[in-house]
């Protein structure tokens, strides 16, 4: 099990109550369907019912962005979740 | 401009009206707010915003219970969820499954829901079950009060259906919709949709199978009116008074259909020219089936979609469309450049008749006297997307 440091958006704050949560996967999808099982509804509001990562939501995996649920990672990353812009 | 209502501020969880007052559910760009009115209309408390920043599509309250209340969300970055509410938005909770496509598999180009865009309560016999239209477009139903949703595979899957459905890109500017989900109140079996783009569409079994209902419904000019994927229905309403009548808004006019006869009838054309008959939003009295309201918008040349000329007025017809009448009093009378989108229009269940306008600008507007005079409720609103009224049982 890894453990995985995820920072949370304001916009999720709802679901984590915390800006920062630990959390078990080694892929960013294994780490999602982790943050789904302890906070219900949180996964869908970022990845869509065809795997697609929203087009608003970022992740960055220890500073560098990443595109795919695919994407590997290893104990101790820090994933932050971040609100890309979106107009006003 | 006249004077607002009287309009006082109201905390959440206000309880359902028992006293044949009115509630007002407004959904906005940025969130949601319930107006409550008193039995008299005169009156106003402002409780809101809910979900402040959320993009609000559609808030209605289950008519069967009078209690239970849907919101369909998203924001800017989030996906499409539902919230509902058994206190009066006192509290909200998250569906567990919200509106989704079928995943399809590698390759197959499987769609994803943007944003519920319409909910409907189902027939008066199916309590908890709900419809919603979203999109791009597609139909879903709940058989828990909106906790969990299914897709209706028969029309969303459909390789035809997808194929008049066509492409974002044919849709309207923020994505092709699937809207004015109407169930016959005299069999839950019998369903309305309207697509745009892609037309309106019956199944008279439950949603196994649906057909086009598109005679008599024009096309921009140049295309072919028998491909469904050229109409775009703006909004279609059944009449309670009459559930053999639709009306309907449609970007190519206003039109009636009288059941069991499959041919609408371009009743716009006995509109004003000078205002024309396209809009968006299209409301139905309660129980005459003979009147009905539209509000004109600009549909010349690049469709600047603003009240013609700047004086915005509804109109109603009291004779199924053979005459209409404006009904501008009160509303401002010149430079008002707003627009009401389809679901921004409707009418409570009062005698005489109430309506309620939410305009693009953040204006709420009413009128107790069947749109003889309007008042504006609520100033300074996000842009308003939807506005449903709701009256409650009258004190026996």
């Amino acid at each position: 099990m890894l453990a995985v440091k995820v920072l949370i958006p304001s916009p999720l704050l709802s679901y984590t109550q915390a800006r920062a949560v630990e959390a078990d996967g080694a892929t960013l999808d294994a780490l999602l369907d982790d943050l789904e099982r302890r906070f219900p509804g949180i996964r869908f509001r970022m990845v869509d019912e065809q795997a697609h990562l929203r087009r608003h939501v970022r992740f960055f995996v220890n500073g560098r962005q990443v595109f795919e649920l695919r994407q590997a990672l290893q104990p101790h990353d820090e994933v932050a979740i971040v609100q890309a812009l979106s107009g006003g | 401009m006249p004077d607002s209502h009287d309009l006082q501020p109201t905390p959440a969880g206000v309880s359902t009206p028992r006293d044949g007052s009115t509630l007002l559910l407004v959904a906005t760009r940025k969130g949601a707010w319930i107006f409550h009115g008193n039995a008299a209309r005169t009156d106003w408390m402002v409780d809101g915003p809910h979900f402040l920043g959320h993009i609000i599509n559609h808030v209605v309250l289950d008519p069967r219970d009078g209690n239970t209340l849907l919101a369909a969300a998203k924001t800017g970055h989030l996906g499409p969820t539902i919230f509902r509410s058994n206190d009066m938005g006192a509290t909200w909770h998250e569906a567990r499954r919200p509106p989704a496509f079928a995943t399809a598999s590698a390759g197959d180009g499987g769609r994803a829901v943007d944003h519920t865009f319409w909910l409907t309560p189902c027939h008066a016999n199916e309590p908890d079950a709900w419809y919603a239209g979203t999109s791009p477009q597609g139909l879903f139903r709940s058989e828990d009060g909106g906790d969990t949703w299914k897709p209706f595979s028969c029309i969303n899957d459909d390789p035809t259906y997808r194929t008049w459905m066509g492409t974002v890109q044919d849709g309207t500017p923020d994505g092709p919709k699937l809207h004015s989900v109407i169930v016959d109140p005299r069999d839950p079996a019998h369903l309305y949709v309207g697509m745009s783009g892609g037309g309106v569409h019956e199944t008279v079994d439950g949603g196994r199978s649906f057909t086009p209902l598109l005679k008599g419904l024009e096309v921009v000019e140049g295309f072919d009116p028998a491909t469904p994927t050229f109409h775009d229905p703006h909004c279609v309403r059944l009449c309670p008074g009459n559930p053999d009548r639709l009306y309907q808004q449609n970007h190519c006019g206003i039109y009636r259909l009288d059941r069991p006869g499959d041919t609408w009838r371009r009743i716009g054309r006995n509109m004003p020219p000078e205002v024309g008959d396209i809009g968006f939003p299209m409301v139905v009295h309660p129980r005459d089936a003979q009147t009905a309201w539209v509000f004109p918008m600009d549909g010349q040349t690049v469709w600047p979609r603003t009240s013609p000329n700047g004086k915005p007025a509804a109109y109603v017809t009291r004779d199924g469309g053979e005459s209409w009448h404006r009904l501008d009093r009160g509303l401002p009378a010149e430079q008002a450049w707003w627009t009401v989108k389809r679901q921004a229009m409707c009418a409570d269940t009062c005698d005489p008749v109430g309506l309620y306008v939410g305009t693009t600008s953040g204006e709420l507007w009413m009128s107790d006297v069947e749109g003889g005079t309007w008042t504006c409720i609520a100033r300074h609103l996000p842009e308003i997307y939807a506005v449903e009224a709701w009256t409650g049982p009258a004190p026996a």
